[in-house]
């Protein structure tokens, strides 16, 4: 085998003159990050809205967020990173759409990314949301507006502040998958911890220890992610109640 | 440049988009998901094992594909699988593996990481009652498992098993990373091609959601016969 | 989850374990299996595309069928399989190490960087680095080019000296990774990105095939040296000589002239278009005197 094994690449400087090629995986990490937590804000917060609706008594409403949830569950999340990027400037205004395409890298290719993983991310969060509050007894909510409560304050005092605590272990892994989403975003020029390592492979023809460098650094992200919320997971547990992460759930 | 739409271009490659692109994606799909079914069993019926030889692997495997993103896994295997196969017959050159067989693999041995979760959700939920009955009668191990375990666990987790895999079927797109003609990979040649992205990338996730959207129905449908009679 | 580390180990074990076999035969590999397997491009026009039919077809592509026949003669066997199997910039190199492929057969740059991955046959094109940009975007020189987005193909020896070159001219450009070269001309064609830097060649003919070849501008500096060869694997002499022989032979007997011109002469698929570019000095040095160094000061 003509293998080379260099494991002293890191060290060495990349083309671009900014440094090693350590840095430069960091540097991935960092777009890496950004964009897994700034979808995740989104998702969270259209997830959270899309979740609640879906379980209100006004049937439209509910079909509405069905709809929207189906949408985004059913096509491949690769397709819909196309669709942000290559599809919709296009259907646009032309102003609009140049100035989209023409934003500076790595922007051009941060945005879309971050809206399509955010709002992939959101479907998911919402069946999650609409799981933990059907998981809490019809009566809690019946009890909340017999005291007087409104309906939007039912939800707000009684059924969300629950639903949120039950569901936190699943939102750990959807948090866990989005991070890992972001890496589809190569495929449109995002320049994040996969494509750094690709490139680096390119550059270097060093495959296996580009490789394993970003694997490492996803299993370390992993690790302090699952620590960190199984500590927040005690902490806000529902005395009393069994958490809702045991039940299996399909998906990344 | 998208003076117009032309939605001609999708009629005209129909039968490459179809016939070589949704081929490959169908079989790949359908081979991942035999393979990483019964390679999943396996990994649950080792994680659940007493014996620390079988469950700390076991173990150890689930948990690295589950933290590594499928794009990363993709690369990996490409370039790895000719040298681990080469590895395990005792050849001293890699073996050679064309891309369809290589995505096979790889999306067999990732796969299988989520199908074994499920499938040890579905093991653990049968009562242990029922093991030992079975050791009662003078089962042996694979007696237990084959004739009263699995067959509920799989009975009852198959709602979630066919779930993850029209997952399956929109993350074998993936292989789109190494110029593989796929259906999305297809219809990506011709959309650059002939310049039609917004045609051919909408039509693209028309027949993705149409395909994934029928199955999810039908998996629902399915799960609610299941419930009844369980 | 400490055990992920212990598997990691079993891994690295695995991978040495890999790393320190002999030296690769692939003649016996072809012998044993009675098949070889070609890499080919995707949009490498006209060395190694599809056509409208999506068949693999190019100038690369016939000489490597050559060297097939010549495989073939040289094991003696009665029937020989050809598989083909796509690659990318990106892939080629790890494919060609792995045992995927046997030959690549595109446009791949010979220099001696690569040379410590993989091996060369015979220069079969000499080409150099430019840059294509629209007409209307006014771009003269490297010089305009500052601040701006530029593209051009991840794995190649372009996008590396692109990267080089705006670090050490502080010129500030923007650079994307393109998977492909259609895709990157795409990225300057909708307005992504205002050059793309590649072989002239592949310039060439992405721009005649392209809908309006006339909105197009050509770079008028070649930056490098590119020549072009036929990848094989490293440390196997053996298969070396043969396919050598092969790619000696026609141009040795003139052959080359007919492959030649059948892509850069005359009207080639799928639109019919003729790229008309005259076979260049450099090249012809190389068919006078057939060489595989991955030297530009050879060329």
């Amino acid at each position: 085998m003509q293998y080379n094994w260099n494991w002293g690449i890191f060290w060495q400087p990349a083309p671009d003159g900014t440094g090693v090629y350590f840095w430069w995986l960091i540097s991935g990490l960092g777009w890496t990050l950004s964009t897994a937590l700034l979808a995740w804000a989104i998702a969270l917060a259209l997830g959270a809205a899309i979740g609640t609706l879906r379980t209100t008594p006004v049937a439209w409403v509910v079909r509405l967020g069905n709809a929207y949830v189906e949408i985004f569950r059913n096509i491949p999340l690769l397709v819909q990173m196309f669709l942000w990027y290559f599809v919709l400037p296009e259907l646009l205004p032309k102003a609009l759409g140049d100035a989209m395409k023409q934003m500076v890298p790595p922007w051009a290719s941060f945005w879309p990314a971050v809206l399509c993983l955010g709002f992939y991310t959101s479907a998911r969060v919402a069946e999650q949301v609409r799981a933990g509050i059907q998981s809490l007894p019809r009566g809690q909510g019946m009890a909340g507006t017999a005291l007087g409560l409104t309906l939007p304050q039912a939800y707000r005092f009684v059924l969300l502040p629950q639903a949120f605590r039950i569901i936190l272990p699943p939102l750990t892994s959807e948090f866990m998958n989005i991070m890992k989403n972001s890496s589809v975003a190569l495929t449109i020029g995002l320049v994040e911890l996969t494509a750094r390592a690709r490139s680096m492979q390119e550059f270097t023809f060093q495959v296996f220890e580009a490789f394993t460098a970003a694997t490492v650094i996803y299993i370390l992200i992993t690790l302090v992610v699952v620590f960190a919320m199984r500590y927040v997971e005690q902490k806000v547990a529902v005395p009393g109640l069994i958490s809702a992460g045991g039940a299996p759930m399909a998906g990344h | 440049m998208f003076s117009g739409f032309d939605f001609d271009v999708i009629e005209r490659s129909l039968p490459y988009l179809f016939k070589e692109g949704m081929t490959f994606t169908l079989t790949l799909t359908a081979m991942a998901m035999a393979g990483g079914i019964v390679f999943g069993t396996l990994l649950a019926m080792a994680r659940l094992s007493s014996i620390p030889m079988f469950n700390v692997p076991a173990a150890t495997y689930v948990n690295l594909m589950r933290s590594v993103p499928l794009v990363l896994v993709i690369f990996w295997f490409y370039f790895l699988v000719p040298w681990i196969g080469g590895w395990i017959i005792g050849a001293r050159e890699p073996i050679q593996v064309g891309a369809f067989w290589s995505s096979v693999i790889t999306f067999t041995l990732f796969e299988a990481a989520y199908y074994a979760e499920i499938m040890r959700a579905g093991i653990q939920s049968i009562p242990r009652g029922q093991v030992s009955a079975g050791q009662a009668l003078g089962l042996n191990y694979w007696q237990t498992m084959g004739f009263v375990v699995l067959p509920q666990a799989f009975r009852n987790m198959l709602p979630v098993l066919l779930t993850q895999t029209i997952i399956l079927f929109q993350d074998t797109s993936l292989v789109y990373v190494l110029s593989i003609t796929d259906f999305l990979g297809a219809a990506a040649k011709i959309a650059q091609r002939d310049g039609r992205l917004v045609e051919m990338y909408l039509f693209v996730a028309v027949v993705y959601f149409i395909i994934s959207f029928s199955l999810s129905y039908g998996v629902k449908h399915l799960q609610q016969r299941i419930a009844i009679i369980r | 989850m400490t055990h992920l580390s212990r598997l990691f180990v079993a891994l690295f074990v695995a991978g040495a374990v890999c790393g320190t076999a002999g030296a690769q035969d692939t003649l016996k590999k072809i012998k044993d299996t009675g098949t070889i397997t070609i890499g080919h491009r995707d949009t490498s026009i006209p060395f190694s595309y599809y056509d409208d039919k999506q068949n693999v077809v190019g100038y690369a592509m016939d000489i490597c069928m050559k060297i097939v026949d010549a495989v073939k003669t040289n094991l003696k066997l009665k029937k020989l399989d050809v598989k083909f199997n796509p690659v990318t910039s990106a892939t080629r190199i790890p494919l060609m190490a792995n045992g995927t492929i046997d030959l690549e057969c595109g446009s791949t740059t010979n220099n001696l960087d690569r040379q410590k991955q993989v091996w060369f046959t015979i220069t079969h094109f000499v080409t150099a680095n430019r840059y294509v940009a629209k007409k209307s975007s006014n771009i003269k020189s490297l010089a305009d080019l500052k601040g701006k987005t530029v593209v051009s193909t991840s794995g190649t020896t372009n996008i590396k000296w692109a990267t080089e070159e705006n670090a050490k001219r502080k010129l500030g450009m923007n650079i994307i990774a393109a998977k492909d070269h259609a895709e990157a001309f795409l990225t300057v064609d909708t307005g992504r990105a205002v050059a793309f830097f590649m072989d002239d060649i592949l310039l060439y003919s992405l721009v005649a095939t392209s809908k309006n070849p006339s909105a197009w501008a050509i770079g008028s500096e070649a930056y490098t040296v590119e020549p072009y060869g036929i990848m094989l694997r490293r440390d196997d002499a053996a298969f070396k000589k043969v396919v050598n022989g092969a790619v000696t032979r026609l141009y040795k007997s003139g052959e080359i002239n007919k492959i030649y011109d059948k892509w850069f002469l005359k009207p080639i698929p799928p639109k019919g278009v003729n790229l008309n570019v005259p076979m260049s000095a450099q090249f012809k040095k190389v068919v006078a005197k057939p060489t595989d160094s991955g030297d530009p000061k050879d060329y």
